[in-house]
């Protein structure tokens, strides 16, 4: 039987220091502190160090995940000899060029850019392959510096790049706070990071962008105004920018979860027959900058928050090549399942495979929660993707296939060390999927589950979380 | 050592969830008085 197959993943980075300080946990902690935006400012890292960086590198596709592993801790002391800013999966995005992305996927005039910056941006936009001249008369020439003064002294947000002011965000509704210049900041920040990674995507695999018939976003901005908060379809606003003329889309949300959900989605409805290319994207979140700099500063290492993630896959029909989404393993956390890490993991691992007779170990890769752990443990959160082998490698000794002191080499060989930015949604199994795809084109690998977990008790509606997996597996074996 | 006693239960999304904490001290006779789940990550 023929299931939809993964024809092309992409992933960009933005890295974006002078917007650490528009991050929810800097927003809330600059005010309490008068120093700290000074102390912020001294731990960002400049962007030749943040495209060297190895996780960056592994997230870009530049080298394998596993790498990570050989290469000595601080990772941000090891810089990769010879980075490149463009890797096979996408780009590191340098913030002037970002804001000058953001100013291009602006349909409101809510970034207004210095005309002397937006003259320096401009011809870095006319030399990068996915620009075109109508994203050039976008970007437009800029404004006066007298002109942003005026609008920040009448409450826009200032934009900065380094010590300089270059721009300002605008408001975009006097009384309504879910348009207030914070918020459209964050909602276009995911948006324009979101059609860099469809760009991308589009222009490198699959069928091109006329022929996507839906978009997909799983990004967590609740895009919306005071009567709908959250009402989104950021995924139809991404595909306008990405050139897909012909689909329309829409939003899925699921806390960090969702990309899972969403694949998942994707993928039935190309195996049903509604649609024949559908898009996944993930934009980035500007509210996780800066998220544990409390203790990257008692450490006084970088403040490596400093990057927008995103991703885009290209899910269509079974081509005989691309490895396939076995839909017939799909794992979920259901309503009725305890909480506990066991009984998720029973649910999102051992449940579908003993469906299908598998084992825990028939699976040749896990990708989990690949939050970079580098990131984490220095703010006291620990290693997640470890910790979730480790439950996936206990739950197989549980049922026999393995015995405790098996642990530390499942996780060796079934795992890989995180590599993403916490980025909410974007760490989330799915920084693995390019790579395994072009692992199973080689042959070098025949199947992975992806598992992805969402935090619903957050949202204050339920205590309940939630989670949901796949698998992926070489076409043909 | 739990008997009797008025718990307030915070748990972790990749550890160990406050329902389950909750479920625990209950069976050693205490009574969970708060429950709450964090996401570090």
């Amino acid at each position: 039987m023929g299931y939809p197959v993964v024809k092309g993943v992409s992933y960009v980075l933005a890295h974006t220091p002078d917007l650490v300080r528009y991050g929810s946990k800097p927003v809330r902690e600059i005010p309490k502190e008068p120093d700290l935006l000074e102390k912020i400012k001294s731990h960002l890292r400049s962007y030749e160090d943040a495209v060297a960086y190895p996780a960056h590198q592994a997230f870009i596709g530049a080298i394998r995940p596993e790498s990570l592993w050989e290469i000595e801790q601080p990772w941000f002391q090891h810089p990769l000899e010879g980075a490149q800013r463009f890797g096979p999966f996408g780009e590191i995005m340098p913030q002037s060029e970002f804001y000058g992305l953001m100013k291009v996927v602006d349909e409101f005039d809510l970034v207004q850019l210095d005309e002397n910056f937006s003259a320096k941006v401009r011809p870095a936009l006319e030399n990068h392959p996915l620009f075109k001249d109508e994203d050039l008369e976008r970007l437009g020439t800029g404004v006066p510096l007298q002109q942003l003064q005026k609008e920040i002294a009448g409450g826009a947000l200032p934009i900065y790049e380094n010590a300089e002011l270059v721009g300002c965000f605008l408001n975009g509704h006097d009384e309504d706070e879910n348009l207030n210049a914070a918020i459209l900041m964050e909602n276009l920040a995911c948006k324009a990071s979101g059609v860099l990674a469809l760009r991308h995507l589009l222009t490198s695999f699959g069928p091109g962008p006329a022929a996507i018939d839906y978009v997909m976003n799983c990004g967590e901005e609740g895009v919306g105004d005071r009567y709908q908060r959250g009402a989104g379809n950021l995924a139809k606003a991404m595909a306008e920018k990405a050139g897909c003329v012909n689909c329309s889309g829409a939003d899925i949300k699921a806390f960090c979860c969702a990309p899972v959900h969403t694949m998942v989605l994707a993928a039935s409805l190309v195996q049903a027959g509604v649609f024949k290319e559908v898009a996944v994207v993930g934009g980035g979140a500007l509210a996780k900058l800066g998220m544990k700099m409390r203790g990257h500063l008692a450490k006084s290492i970088p403040i490596m928050e400093d990057v927008l993630g995103a991703f885009a896959v290209v899910v269509g029909q079974d081509d005989g090549l691309n490895p396939r989404i076995r839909l017939d393993v799909v794992g979920k956390h259901e309503v009725a399942a305890s909480s506990s890490q066991q009984a998720i993991m029973e649910s999102l691992v051992f449940k579908p495979l003993d469906r299908v007779g598998l084992k825990i170990t028939d699976i040749e890769k896990y990708a989990t929660e690949m939050h970079n752990p580098e990131i984490t443990e220095p703010a006291g959160s620990g290693n997640t993707p470890r910790g979730n082998y480790r439950m996936i490698g206990g739950l197989a000794v549980m049922h026999k296939l393995l015995t405790p002191g098996d642990l530390d080499h499942f996780v060796h060989t079934h795992g890989m060390p995180g590599f993403s930015p916490t980025q909410g949604h974007i760490p989330s199994a799915l920084p693995f999927l390019g790579h395994a795809r072009n692992r199973m084109l080689k042959g070098d690998l025949r199947n992975a589950m992806f598992l992805g977990k969402g935090s619903l008790f957050l949202a204050k509606m339920t205590k309940l979380s939630d989670g949901m997996s796949f698998i992926l597996e070489r076409n043909g074996g | 050592m739990l008997q009797g006693k008025k718990v307030i239960c915070i748990g972790e999304r990749d550890g160990v969830p406050a329902p389950a904490i909750a479920e625990c001290i209950r069976t050693a006779g205490a009574q969970p008085v708060l429950a709450l789940t964090q996401c570090f990550v």
